[in-house]
């Protein structure tokens, strides 16, 4: 899969999710998504940052431009080193939160993307992939 | 299998080349291309000259019984552009054909002059010439049929853009009559629309009327359900209307959860509409003097 | 106070976020409003999200927990001015806003406030 451009930033702290709705949003708009579309993977990606900053103990995102012959998208990687997560699978369901959250973060933004992946090891670290094409 | 070197069109072309396009173009009069006045005089000539450029560089170069070499690369691009241009223009696939057609007469005559004396090349050339000619023009038909099925689904999409159009019945009751088959992605669109609409004219109340949908699938019904929860999101509520026997049926089959008020009508649905926004309609009052 | 200004209309807070806000903000902005809503008795909490083009859980789970506050308080909370494509993105999420009503603008907002406490029989003067 073709990466046109790739931009990194850090995901320490709750001002990074703001700062990363706005780069995101940025890519998103110069791919040419619709606003409907924008909306999704910039909530998705608030979700995962959010995520990472609260519980991976903050980690990096990487936002990736992508062209395949004439479709064009956007993939994001937020990987953190922090505890992992155990279950991966009732992470995933609707309503499951380990903290103060709707549980959400992950089952939702799911259902925003196009794909949608993590890969997690208990005490090692997290990456999730999410990828929205137009 | 012919050999490029063994016919002699391709000179024929380059050295009469003048002579060639005065006459195919006398042809192409004659038989009314240009009849129409949609194409100019210089456009055809224009496009006459080019062609006879390429077909002489492809039967120079290619073999004259298979246009789908490198070598034809050139006439085959041209050709599609010119029936391209024909279709959304409006001519008939043999107008457009008779473009190439028409040019038998004058290379036929021409060869006849050439080599009129040798009875074997004369035959074998001129066979080779009309051969090569009744390629192209089928060629030209095909692209021609492809340009055209190209514009009628572009207008067919314009239709369906037309069908749905969103409807204010009344200050603050919106009114979306769904017609024809709906795909995701035009569902989608014309569901956005919707709630659009709902925002700028501050509609409270939008009936969705599925009278003119034959039938309603699972990925279909739950756009519908997604759009009636993103109105209530907004702060407006979705009323279904025209929800015939054999989609009932198909709902409860499905077993989707159809959490809104749905009605038989859309005259029902406008009646609820008007009730919800503490709305009557009443008769007037005085009646009309005699005479009026 | 935090820095999303809380306005006061009769009897009626009018919340008006205009900004992308970080979490701080959010915490903030709900701690401001238990205050605001129990020293001027407000019986109805407007917030209006008309210029906010991202909603994601959190700002979900602020709105629902100013709800659940302003109800206890026995305050009336509308959200108004939801955007199409934030409802659509609310819609595919998962998220549902409980206990929290809303309308299309801050005019159809007051008139839900007023028509909810009205049929409560407030006999409080003044208030038409």
């Amino acid at each position: 899969m073709p990466v046109e451009s790739s931009e990194t930033m850090p995901v320490a702290h709750s001002g990074d999710v703001v700062r990363v709705r706005q780069a995101v949003r940025t890519q998103a708009v110069a791919v040419g998504f619709s606003l409907v579309d924008q909306t999704k993977i910039i909530t998705a990606a608030s979700e995962i940052a959010r995520n990472t900053v609260d519980y991976g103990g903050g980690g990096t995102l990487q936002i990736e431009m992508l062209r395949e012959g004439t479709r064009r998208g956007v993939r994001l990687t937020f990987t953190d080193q922090g505890p992992g997560i155990e279950d991966l699978e009732r992470a995933m369901t609707d309503g499951y939160t380990t903290g103060h959250g709707l549980g959400l973060g992950m089952s939702g933004a799911k259902r925003l993307c196009n794909e949608f992946q993590v890969k997690s090891t208990p005490g090692q670290g997290t990456i999730v992939t999410l990828a929205r094409w137009r | 299998m012919r050999q490029a070197a063994q016919t002699i069109i391709p000179t024929l072309i380059e050295r009469d080349n003048e002579r060639i396009l005065a006459d195919w173009t006398a042809c192409q009069k004659r038989e009314g291309v240009a009849a129409r006045g949609q194409i100019s005089e210089a456009q055809l000539g224009d496009q006459s000259k080019r062609f006879l450029t390429e077909l002489r560089q492809g039967a120079a170069a290619g073999t004259l019984d298979d246009l789908s070499g490198p070598e034809w690369d050139g006439t085959r691009v041209l050709l599609d552009t010119v029936a391209g241009e024909r279709a959304v223009q409006g001519f008939s696939p043999a107008e457009t054909a008779v473009f190439v057609l028409s040019l038998k007469e004058p290379l036929f005559t021409l060869l006849r002059e050439e080599v009129g004396n040798d009875v074997e090349t004369l035959a074998r050339e001129t066979w080779a010439a009309s051969l090569l000619i009744d390629k192209l023009g089928l060629y030209t038909i095909e692209a021609f049929q492809k340009s055209r099925e190209e514009v009628i689904l572009r207008q067919q999409e314009e239709l369906l853009e037309l069908s749905t159009p969103v409807i204010q019945l009344w200050d603050g009751v919106l009114a979306l009559p769904l017609i024809g088959t709906l795909d995701s992605a035009r569902t989608q669109t014309v569901m956005e629309s919707l709630l659009e609409r709902i925002v700028t004219s501050s509609a409270e109340v939008a009936i969705i009327d599925i009278t003119g949908v034959p039938t309603v699938d699972t990925l279909v019904a739950q756009h519908l359900i997604k759009t009636v929860s993103a109105a209530r999101l907004m702060g407006a509520d979705c009323i279904i209307s025209g929800i015939r026997p054999q989609i009932a049926q198909t709902i409860v089959h499905l077993g989707l959860e159809l959490d809104v008020v749905s009605k038989a009508t859309m005259a029902d649905a406008f009646a609820l509409a008007l009730r919800r926004m503490n709305k009557a309609v009443t008769d007037r009052a005085q009646p009309k003097q005699s005479g009026e | 106070m935090g820095e999303i200004p809380i306005l006061q209309i009769g009897d009626c807070l009018l919340v008006s976020i205009q900004v992308d806000m970080h979490d701080q903000l959010a915490m903030s902005l709900q701690d401001d409003l238990t205050v605001r809503i129990v020293g001027s008795r407000a019986r109805g909490v407007m917030i209006d999200i008309s210029a906010l083009e991202i909603v994601d859980s959190f700002i979900g789970r602020m709105l629902n927990n100013i709800a659940a506050m302003s109800r206890v308080l026995d305050a009336v909370t509308v959200v108004v001015g939801m955007r199409p494509a934030v409802a659509i993105t609310l819609v595919e999420l998962g998220l549902t806003l409980t206990g929290v009503r809303t309308a299309l603008n801050v005019d159809k907002g007051l008139a839900m406030i007023r028509r909810i406490i009205d049929s409560e029989g407030d006999l409080r003067a003044g208030r038409k």
